[in-house]
């Protein structure tokens, strides 16, 4: 039974949260502390912020501990499932059925058509990891970090991997209080 | 079994370099995916990311999912997802279980600060290829109109951007389509 509840705690908000993982953490924080009852509100903003911490995706990280928590291994592999699979699923259903008719004008208009908004999406996501980084690290470190980051990403083609391991060693070193 | 190795590669790394939740890895993916591995161009990658955006649910997995599924079917598909959350979902099962107080260390939490501008140099950049793209998607006149409205919609109106892209692909979708007719018949008048 407790697996069915895991499935359910994770199935709604990942049907239910739109504009990606972090997105839909508040509806995992209801279902998880408020009708489930498995954490308190503290332990689960501990677990948020380690996960915050950490890289990758942060709605699957979020349910395969708290999986792990209720449920042992299973548990996680159910809380990952009901968060990732139904939304995958009508992906690649839909799709499919766009790929099909990718050489129809219509399919390519829609491409033309839909970008300005993908750009603005992005440009608001840009700004509020900007917001947090000057949070987090002042005005000075943001603006060297940016100038820097740009300069080896952009003009030298450092590959990403690289640069982003400078930032943490940076931050690590310089940005530790 | 290369195919498979090499979907491995490209979301074990957008995974581990991905700091600040699924959104923040989409430039590394699109780098992946578009420039690394040549899987798609940067229409086919544009196109899965609207639809991904209208879909509901974590936008990583939606990625990985239906670009591994592309690549290498169903077995590229799962190879993909869980090369993209197994790692990170470990790593915090093991230190939540043994080092409680890991988050608590300083220097943990400044590189998460230190990380922070990368990535908006990452998005910055990303973002930039779109609004270039649009240009030339849609023309000048096209593409400012659209950036403005949906700027206003989104940011001032609060519209739901789910919603929006559902609309815009249902209207190019739907909208009776002249020009391909007349097309038709020129091309039909040649041959």
């Amino acid at each position: 039974m407790i697996y069915w509840e895991l499935f359910l705690a994770f199935f709604i908000p990942g049907i239910v949260g739109y504009g990606g993982g972090p997105a839909s953490i508040p509806l995992v924080e209801y279902e998880v502390v408020t009708r489930y009852q498995w954490m308190t509100v503290s332990e689960f903003s501990e677990v948020l912020a380690l996960g915050n911490a950490l890289p990758g995706p942060i709605a699957t990280k979020m349910a395969g501990y708290i999986g792990y928590e209720v449920g042992g291994v299973l548990g996680a592999v159910v809380g990952v499932f009901a968060t990732v699979a139904p939304s995958l699923i009508l992906m690649i259903t839909l799709l499919g059925i766009l790929y099909k008719f990718k050489e129809s004008p219509k399919v390519k208009r829609m491409t033309a058509l839909v970008r300005p908004t993908i750009a603005i999406l992005l440009a608001v996501l840009t700004f509020r990891f900007l917001e947090s980084s000057y949070e987090g690290a002042g005005v000075w470190h943001t603006l060297l970090l940016l100038v820097l980051g740009f300069l080896l990403l952009e003009k030298w083609k450092v590959h990403p991997a690289f640069v982003i391991l400078g930032g943490l060693g940076y931050g690590a070193i310089f940005l530790s209080f | 079994m290369k195919t498979h190795l090499h979907l491995f590669i490209a979301f074990f790394r957008s995974g581990m370099l991905g700091f600040g939740g699924g959104p923040s890895a989409i430039p590394l993916v699109h780098k992946e995916v578009v420039q690394t591995f040549k899987w798609m161009n940067d229409d086919e990658f544009s196109d899965v990311l609207a639809l991904g955006n209208t879909l509901p649910g974590p936008i990583n997995t939606k990625m990985a999912g239906y670009i591994g599924y592309r690549v290498a079917g169903v077995l590229g598909m799962i190879n993909a997802v869980l090369s993209s959350i197994v790692p990170s979902i470990l790593m915090m099962i093991v230190l939540l279980t043994t080092l409680a107080s890991f988050k608590d260390q300083p220097w943990v939490a400044g590189m998460t600060r230190g990380v922070m501008p990368i990535v908006v140099v990452l998005m910055a950049v990303l973002t930039w290829d779109f609004f270039k793209k649009s240009k030339e998607g849609l023309g000048y006149k096209g593409s400012i109109v659209l950036l403005v409205a949906s700027f206003l919609l989104i940011e001032l109106l609060h519209v739901h951007p789910g919603l929006l892209i559902a609309l815009l692909l249902s209207y190019a979708l739907l909208k009776p389509n002249k020009q391909k007719k007349e097309e038709k018949r020129a091309k039909r008048g040649v041959s």
